[in-house]
């Protein structure tokens, strides 16, 4: 059975592109075929944190103009098998992503890959609606900061009502994803808790991803923290929520710098 | 440097503050966003300068307009100054629109 993911949070910067590299090679370690597809037509990023930058041949569009076919655009990764990326365009426009091509494309991933996890740009506007308009499932990536649960909010609003799913007046599985998030900082009260996110945006939780320099160092180097740094905290919580994207039952705990086993014991219980 | 003291020792956590903003702010937007339709406060405020520029000529520079939404309840505050009107006195009348009287989208 084959899904397809957005990944999305209305707004910039928050870790949408680093969360599908992270979730994506994860679900393809476990074993499953993955294909991250970029909607950030005219600001395609998710190539270079691939390290796939310079590989990108054909894009996105190509395959909706009938410039390429998918098999030519499809950029398979050299660390992971079963791990593909379809790269967005980065001189088009975003109105050359029409609602037949997208379509079009979705459902010929859908036949290839077991997961197809669609990578929004921010806002709200037409590429995000592309991005998220075929969606399975939605992951929410939100920042314990009040601009971005409030665009989440929004976001959530549009995935119930604009999307196939919700038109169908079938349910959209949505699930919550806290990025840069800092324990100390939360604990003295200077952060939004996990609790109050989740409280107000009332959806089920994914996964916390802390706060921590191996992200910015696995986007350095071109790889997905999963790939680049698996042992790193930041890591091992993706890890964590692609196992139960795929249903596992799990204990959100919000892993911490491995210091010693010490630390390893006294992991924080939050949900 | 007492005061400096006293700012630690008094500094409240910030996070409670974004939470309650954040309830009160989404309470609103979630009815009024979604679906393109206006929410009750900004209709009324529409509908109330339509009912008052009915009857008389209002200068949009006079009218004062302040909102505060709050938990409980919101206040919505239209402050009208309607010149001519005075005790026992029938305001006049409405001159047909002039420019400056028509409704401004809310």
């Amino acid at each position: 059975m084959s899904k397809v993911l957005v990944v999305t949070s209305g707004k910039g910067g928050v870790g949408k592109t680093t969360t599908t590299a992270a979730l994506g090679a994860a679900l393809a370690k476990g074993g499953q075929s993955v294909v991250l597809v970029d909607f950030d037509v005219g600001l395609r990023n998710l190539d270079l944190v691939m390290g796939a930058e310079r590989r990108v041949v054909f894009d996105l569009i190509n395959v909706i103009q009938g410039d390429a076919n998918l098999a030519q655009a499809l950029i398979k990764d050299k660390r992971v098998d079963n791990l593909s990326l379809l790269p967005a365009s980065q001189t088009r426009d975003k109105d050359a992503l029409t609602s037949e091509g997208v379509a079009k494309v979705i459902d010929e991933l859908r036949k290839k890959f077991d997961w197809v996890i669609c990578d929004s740009p921010a806002g709200i506007e037409r590429g995000a609606q592309m991005a998220m308009y075929h969606a399975d499932v939605a992951v929410i990536v939100t920042n314990p900061e009040v601009s971005s649960v409030r665009d989440s909010d929004r976001i959530i609003g549009m995935l119930d009502s604009t999307t196939a799913k919700a038109k169908k007046g079938e349910k959209l599985e949505k699930h919550l994803l806290i990025t840069r998030y800092d324990p100390q900082r939360a604990a003295k009260g200077d952060m939004l808790g996990t609790d109050d996110v989740l409280d107000i945006l009332s959806i089920p939780l994914l996964g916390i991803i802390p706060e921590s320099g191996d992200v910015l160092r696995a986007s350095n180097v071109g790889a997905p923290v999963t790939i680049a740094e698996p042992d790193s905290a930041p890591a091992r919580a993706y890890t964590d929520a692609a196992r139960r994207l795929n249903g596992e039952k799990l204990e959100v705990t919000i892993p911490t710098e491995r210091k010693g086993l010490f630390d390893w014991l006294f992991k924080r219980r939050v949900a | 440097m007492s005061s400096f003291l006293s700012n630690i020792f008094k500094r409240r956590s910030s996070a409670p503050v974004a939470r309650d903003r954040l309830q009160i702010l989404l309470a609103h937007e979630r009815i009024s966003v979604g679906d393109g339709k206006d929410d009750l406060l900004a209709q009324l405020h529409r509908e109330i300068m339509e009912v008052i520029k009915r009857h008389v000529a209002v200068d949009q520079d006079k009218v004062q307009i302040k909102l505060d939404r709050g938990a409980q309840y919101s206040t919505l505050e239209i402050d009208v100054e309607v010149p001519g009107l005075t005790d026992g006195k029938p305001a006049a009348p409405a001159k047909p629109a002039p420019d400056k009287a028509k409704a401004k989208p809310a």
